[in-house]
């Protein structure tokens, strides 16, 4: 019946409307829930989101040692050319010839964060680091190298 | 003991003794004036800031809180910048009509101001048809909304002003409506009645069911007239940037701001008159303890508790609800709103009629 539905239909809104108002007068009176991080005030004790993208890095381990193989996979992935990969060719122990990285060449000011090359690496060798403050007085300075000097391929990762 | 009253009667028969009485009523009106710019300033740097910190409270951030103690002299801060920048008016635009509308706003919020009782035997005129006066004076919002828009010469303002001129016709009728319902309880017109009406007990509590109707009716209708969240569509920022502001800037924005946020306190110093009885301390039946303890409260400081809690409720509204669209507007205005204030306009009659009220 009409009449019924409209009733219905008024004390329903009523009602929604009410569970809204009921959460943000908790956000109003809970003030622990506020997460606003005040940030050159707080920045010894600031937490980042684990999702926050702020620039890519090639993680080395204790012995200096990282996991890229200097497929370009990444480099290939990227949709900017931020990432340049120069190769180089190491001799193994048993006289063959081996591909590696010689630099990873990384422009930090072309980076959009889209996060397509950690997708792509194939050996986890890069991820994404959660550091921001990236302003300096030199482009040039955005320029990195991510693999550290004399830094070799972890044994095992093909 | 110290209230309103006594100091206005105090100047009163002060000016009246040193003066003759055409030259008090001159300087009386002159201090009236004086004090409601003063309360104006005053009402537009609370409520900005009020606003702000609620909001950011129910949004989960923390608002202004580096100008000064707390964040205190934010709102001050802004003000001095409005106050130094330029006032604009673009060349297209009509110039006369452009400059005199955020006057005509101003002008309407301070004749809102009249009739209110802001304490005990505290009232710039004590006119006998206070309530109809207000609900005349408001109408008259929407002239210098559509000036605006149409003079900026920019069609952002003009549909701003359209939808506002649309929106505040449509729903005066039911904050008409709303506001009869206690009329019709009282009898009376005049507002000083009206709150004397309540000395037993709020409108609110005395008049039950449809007096809570037309409360809710009336706390809604009033949102949509001075164009807040969720019926902000006339200055909707993500559709229409500013609305018929848009082309405002300077102390001319500032005013129509100023507009805003003082009517905001008006219709809800209207709302807390008639519903929650102005003045009136919470009394409880026959607790005489209680109602004596209640007495000690100034009549002021009631009056203003009230009005800031339902600016309060407003401003809750504002920053829970989305923005509707024009149909959902006109819809809820058309088939619900005044529908169901009409109909509880015939059932308040019905009840005050059979004496069913406490």
């Amino acid at each position: 019946m009409f009449i019924v539905n409209y009733i219905k239909e008024v004390f329903g809104a009523i009602k929604s409307l009410l569970i809204g108002m009921r959460r943000t007068g908790y956000y109003f009176t809970h003030h622990k829930e506020i997460i606003t991080e005040q940030y050159p005030d707080n920045r010894n004790t600031l937490v980042m989101a684990d999702r926050f993208k702020g620039e890519v890095v090639l993680t080395h381990d204790e012995q200096n040692e990282h996991a890229c193989t200097g497929c370009t996979a990444c480099e290939l992935a990227c949709p900017n050319a931020t990432i340049k990969i120069v190769t180089k060719f190491d001799i193994t122990p048993e006289g063959k010839k081996k591909k590696a990285i010689d630099k990873f060449v990384y422009h930090l000011e072309l980076c959009t964060m889209c996060n397509l090359c950690i997708v792509a690496c194939p050996t986890d060798a890069i991820k994404m680091a959660q550091t921001f403050e990236h302003s300096v007085y030199d482009r040039n300075e955005l320029i990195k190298i991510l693999n550290k000097p004399d830094s070799k391929i972890r044994a095992g990762i093909e | 003991m110290w209230s309103l009253s006594n100091i206005s009667s105090a100047i009163h028969n002060w000016l009246n003794q040193t003066f003759n009485p055409t030259w008090a009523m001159i300087i009386e009106m002159f201090i009236a004036g004086i004090a409601v710019i003063g309360l104006f300033a005053l009402l537009g740097l609370v409520l900005v800031l009020m606003e702000r910190r609620v909001a950011a409270w129910m949004q989960i951030r923390l608002g202004p809180n580096r100008v000064g103690p707390f964040g205190l002299l934010q709102s001050a801060a802004d003000t001095v910048k409005l106050l130094v920048k330029e006032g604009m008016t673009p060349n297209g635009a009509d110039k006369f009509l452009f400059n005199l509308a955020p006057f005509i706003a101003m002008m309407v919020a301070m004749l809102l101001m009249a009739p209110i009782a802001f304490a005990k035997d505290f009232q710039l005129w004590n006119l006998n048809i206070g309530v109809l006066y207000v609900t005349a004076v408001s109408s008259i919002m929407v002239v210098s909304i559509l000036m605006a828009g149409w003079a900026s010469n920019n069609k952002y303002s003009l549909m701003g002003a359209m939808r506002s001129g649309a929106q505040i016709v449509s729903y005066e009728l039911s904050a008409g409506l709303s506001i009869l319902t206690i009329v019709v309880f009282t009898g009376s017109l005049n507002i000083a009645d009206i709150i004397n009406a309540q000395s037993n007990g709020w409108w609110i509590f005395k008049g039950h069911i449809p007096v809570l109707i037309s409360f809710v009716i009336f706390i809604v209708a009033v949102t949509a007239e001075t164009n807040r969240a969720p019926f902000d569509l006339a200055e909707a920022e993500s559709e229409l940037t500013a609305g018929f502001h848009t082309e405002y800037s300077g102390m001319k924005f500032a005013l129509f701001f100023l507009a805003e946020y003082i009517n905001v306190f008006i219709v809800c110093a209207i709302g807390a008159t008639l519903f929650l009885g102005g003045w009136m301390p919470f009394h409880i039946g026959h607790w005489k303890a209680f109602n004596q303890v209640m007495d000690y409260i100034p009549t002021s400081i009631w009056f203003f508790g009230k009005t800031f809690f339902l600016i309060f409720v407003i401003m809750w509204f504002r920053w829970t609800f989305p923005r509707l669209r024009i149909d959902q507007l006109l819809n809820l205005e058309w088939k619900y709103l005044l529908p169901i204030s009409m109909f509880n306009l015939l059932l308040a009659t019905a009840i005050a009629i059979l004496g069913w009220h406490f």
